[in-house]
């Protein structure tokens, strides 16, 4: 049953990627260090490509809905929100140019001394 | 475990899917606009968050295997990162501290509660990522999750507008910019108008979103 195999490394790597970081007490988030070490597994061919290919991509795909139900649970801040609606907006939109236009001409500048 | 939470989700999840399928368009946004209307029929009807995460969790417990997923990516574009090495780096280093500074700086400054400003910080990283973090340095995921698709909104309407009339025509650049300060949903939007900047767009976002979680819990050690 092909698809199993690569759920079951995918799962498994989230479950390494989580009880590594509540064991080692990290403070980055389990998922992510899974993803580090799925990507490690990849690189020195640990796992193949098509082992997990497809499953990765129907996650990677699908990612959006997931986003739905934490998003919500803004329902139950919306008093904070209402009192704290100049900060959080004007941050938001002025970090947003910030990072767009100094990321940008950062590796702009870059490429013209390598030019 | 009731069924209405997952149910209310896919159906109007399916609803605003198939109206943004035939109208492209950043206020089209399918899950922004669920949120919003999933939030409003909760509070029509009176049923608790609570009540409705109750099946709707299954759908927030599969962004763990979602993230490990992006790997897959990743290790496909290996060739592409080996190729802008200097350039990707540099990027995601300068533009994902950037990122966390200025919004966490600028809402502080404006008198933001301590709970606001650790929710904004993770703001451009990608939206499993940021959730991921959220929780972990005490913001609210919720907040965290809403403030990130409006940056991302933001970069899908008018990033490429905003870099061109900055002058920036570098297409390394743009999608470093666009990755790194918007993330898929900016992603989304380059990619239509150049292949190459939405290519190192999508390393750029998965880079940075594993950047800000190795940096940001430290760093905010120090800001608090």
């Amino acid at each position: 049953m092909r698809p199993y195999r690569g759920l079951a490394i995918i799962f498994g790597f989230y479950a390494l990627g989580e009880f590594t970081t509540y064991v080692l007490n990290l403070t980055i988030p389990g998922s992510v260090l899974g993803m580090l070490f799925l990507l490690g597994a990849l690189l020195t061919g640990a796992i193949k490509l098509e082992w997990v290919e497809g499953e990765a991509e129907l996650f990677v795909r699908n990612m959006s809905v997931m986003f739905i139900p934490p998003g919500v649970g803004i329902v139950t801040y919306l008093g904070l929100i209402k009192s704290q609606v100049v900060p959080i907006s004007v941050a938001l939109i002025l970090s947003f140019l910030v990072t767009l236009v100094v990321t940008a001409k950062t590796v702009e500048l870059l490429r013209r001394e390598e030019k | 475990m009731n069924p209405l939470g997952i149910t209310l989700t896919l159906v109007v999840f399916y609803l605003f899917s198939e109206l943004h399928a035939r109208k492209r368009a950043f206020y089209t946004n399918p899950v922004l606009l669920s949120i919003i209307t999933i939030a409003v029929i909760l509070k029509w009807f009176g049923i608790p968050y609570g009540s409705y995460m109750d099946s709707a969790v299954i759908l927030k417990f599969l962004l763990g295997p979602a993230v490990v997923s992006l790997a897959v990516p990743v290790y496909k574009g290996r060739e592409t990162i080996k190729a802008y090495a200097r350039e990707i780096a540099l990027g995601v280093a300068v533009g994902g501290t950037v990122a966390i500074l200025s919004a966490f700086y600028i809402a502080q400054l404006l008198g933001g509660s301590e709970e606001v400003l650790l929710s904004i910080a993770p703001k451009s990283v990608t939206t499993a990522i940021a959730i991921g973090i959220s929780e972990k340095i005490g913001g609210i995921p919720a907040l965290t999750a809403v403030l990130v698709i409006l940056t991302g909104i933001m970069g899908n309407a008018v990033g490429p507008e905003l870099l061109s009339a900055t002058g920036v025509r570098d297409r390394i650049a743009r999608g470093l910019a666009m990755g790194v300060g918007s993330h898929g949903l900016g992603t989304a939007r380059i990619i239509l108008d150049d292949e190459l900047a939405g290519a190192v767009s999508g390393l750029a976002m998965a880079l940075n979103g594993v950047f800000t979680s190795l940096l940001l819990p430290h760093l905010i050690e120090v800001l608090k």
